[in-house]
């Protein structure tokens, strides 16, 4: 399950992170090593271990419908690296529409 | 750019369209899916916004209890199963309309799944099969600014409002559909007119398309027929309003076909849909599944609902919206058409009533979809919002039945009503409406205009009984409409015998 300069190259597109030829064939080999490592976890647990994504035995935690009191916009705003009209205002982004 | 097309009949001649439909319902609930900031639609811009919906760090989402009260009924009024167990998954990717770089969905463990309803169209029924149906957080809505199209592909920045940023969305999605042949586009509109009824009746949604809290995607893929492989498909967005997805899915299939007739490939992709233009143009490639690597929110603990709890809330599902209309359609009599020219007018409910309040279905039906019809459009008002309650209706009617007023004069009783002068016995009183039940007072009418028109009366002995109409219009006439046309008929007649 060697990852290739390819599988590198497509991660880094998905995480936005540009990489050069050069990166990609240095990274590959290093990203193998961790999955390698992940990968000896699952090998530990037996068929009796089910997969864990919580820490907490909890399920169930709900709140009521309730609505509470919201930040004020100008601090919602004050973060933002421009505002027109009350909004956050970002370049245009273009074909990433979900 | 609108793109080549072949005929519909043409495509259909050639391709089995297949259809999957994907359908975003905004729940109703007052506060957001994790936080308690208000889902109020229409409030100034990034003021119903805090650390948990804005995604700052160290906030802490908490499921809204309301929410996953009204995933299961929607899945359990679509007939699936309910999870005993299941997770919520964040869906990664980057687009300024989630601050998070995720939304909040499920993955693999929808809250309900296996599912189906019957659709009805044209007398056919096809069952839908529900693949599943899932929880997930609304994005924030994105104004696309400074080009001169306002089309996103021209906009030089876009401005961000993060009020729907949380909203509780449930993602309805179908199983492939096929074998619908011609009236795909139509079965799909059914079916999202389908869903809209059942949010509405189920009260966990709006459902207003053109407010887009109830929004649908459009899959389609077509195959050449006689074969069994499944075509690339394409997923039309922007799919606004009910004559909206069939329109979309038409075009679809007909722009699919000419690109498979000229022997090109159906890219796989997302697509939009104008409406001005009734055409859909390119938007990306559809990403895979793996691109958005799901994994469990951590954030969030598992929602197990018990099946206590399922049950109880099985118990809450109203009659479902399609099995209403068919007992009503059977308790009337009505047709298929009568049937559906009510339900477009959305006169169901005060039909109803007005039965229940004692007046036969077809008065009923003919008082709302005429006269009352005609008075809300006049107003720009609902139905129901008239001035007149179902039972007054009746009332009006029963008086017709009685004989004390005309269909004539029951138009300006409900005018009176309408007008706040009071209850139709009361309006019938003040306005002086009932018809003259005198006998001697009509015969004296009836008297008059023998003797003003002796050739009307020539022509009735001999044998011209439609000649009676011009004696009748003249009665009706002196008497103001307030006269029983067919008493006066008959009056007129038996002293020409
Ligand atoms: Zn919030």
């Amino acid at each position: 399950m060697a990852l290739t300069p390819a599988d590198v190259a497509r991660l880094g597109e998905l995480a936005r992170v540009r990489l050069t030829e050069e990166e990609l064939v240095h990274l590959a080999p290093q990203l193998d090593v961790i999955l390698a490592s992940v990968a000896r976890v699952a090998e530990v647990a037996g068929a009796d271990v089910p997969p864990t994504s919580h820490a907490l035995p909890l399920t169930n935690v709900f709140r009521e419908d309730v609505v509470t009191e919201s930040l004020a916009a100008d601090a919602v705003l004050a973060g933002a690296p421009s505002v027109e009209d009350g909004r956050f205002r970002v370049p245009r982004i273009l074909g990433e529409e979900v | 750019m609108s793109s080549a097309v072949v005929d519909f009949d043409d495509a259909l001649a050639a391709f089995d369209p297949v259809l999957g439909l994907e359908v975003h319902v905004e729940l109703n609930t007052a506060s957001k899916m994790f936080c308690g900031c208000s889902t109020a639609f229409g409030a100034e811009p990034n003021t119903h916004t805090c650390p948990v919906c804005l995604g700052l760090p160290g906030s802490l989402p908490v499921v809204n209890a309301k929410a996953i009260e009204s995933a299961i009924r929607i899945g359990l009024a679509l007939n699936c199963k309910i999870a005993d167990w299941c997770r919520f998954a964040r869906k990664n990717y980057f687009y300024p309309d989630m601050t998070k770089d995720f939304q909040i969905s499920q993955y693999d463990e929808p809250i309900a799944f296996d599912g189906w309803v019957d659709i009805d169209v044209d007398g056919e029924t096809f069952r839908i099969e529900i693949e599943r149906a899932h929880m997930e957080e609304d994005a924030g809505k994105l104004l696309h600014l400074g080009g001169t199209t306002g089309r996103i592909g021209d906009a030089e920045y876009s401005l961000l409002d993060y009020n729907r940023a949380g909203t509780p969305l449930i993602e309805i999605v179908t199983k492939t559909i096929s074998g619908t042949g011609s009236k795909a586009p139509q079965v799909a509109k059914a079916y999202v007119s389908f869903l809209r009824d059942l949010m509405v009746s189920l009260d966990v949604s709006d459902a207003r398309m053109e407010q887009a809290s109830l929004r649908c995607d459009a899959n389609v893929s077509i195959m050449p027929k006689g074969t069994t492989t499944l075509g690339l498909r394409t997923e039309t967005k922007n799919v606004n309003s009910l004559r909206s997805v069939e329109r979309a899915l038409h075009h679809e299939i007909c722009r699919q076909a000419a690109v498979l007739s000229s022997g090109g490939l159906v890219q796989q992709e997302t697509r939009h849909w104008h409406e001005d233009g009734g055409y859909t143009t390119s938007g990306r490639l559809k990403s895979d599944a793996e691109d958005y690597r799901y994994f469990p929110e951590p954030d969030l603990v598992p929602v197990a609902p018990s099946r206590e709890w399922v049950e109880e809330l099985r118990a809450t599902l109203p009659e479902l919206p399609n099995l209403r209309k068919l007992r009503l359609q059977g308790d009337w009599g009505f047709t298929d058409l009568e049937l559906q020219d009510v339900v477009n007018a959305g006169a169901l409910d005060v039909i109803e009533a007005t039965v229940a309040a004692g007046a036969s279905p077809q008065a009923a039906r003919k008082w709302w979809l005429t006269e009352l019809a005609r008075r809300a459009n006049e107003a720009g008002v609902e139905l129901a919002e008239l001035a007149i309650t179902p039972a007054q209706v009746a009332e009006v009617q029963g008086l017709v039945d009685a004989g004390t007023v005309n269909d004539k004069l029951a138009r300006q009783v409900i005018e009176g009503v309408l007008a706040g002068e009071g209850t139709p016995a009361e309006v019938v009183a003040r306005r002086n409406l009932a018809v003259v039940s005198d006998s001697g007072e009509l015969a004296a009418a009836v008297d008059r205009a023998i003797a003003a028109n002796p050739d009307v009366v020539i022509r009735i002995r001999d044998g011209h009984l439609q000649a009676a109409g011009a004696l009748i219009g003249a009665v009706m006439k002196e008497m103001r409409g307030q006269a029983d046309a067919a008493a006066v008929r008959e009056l007129v007649l038996a002293k020409l015998a």
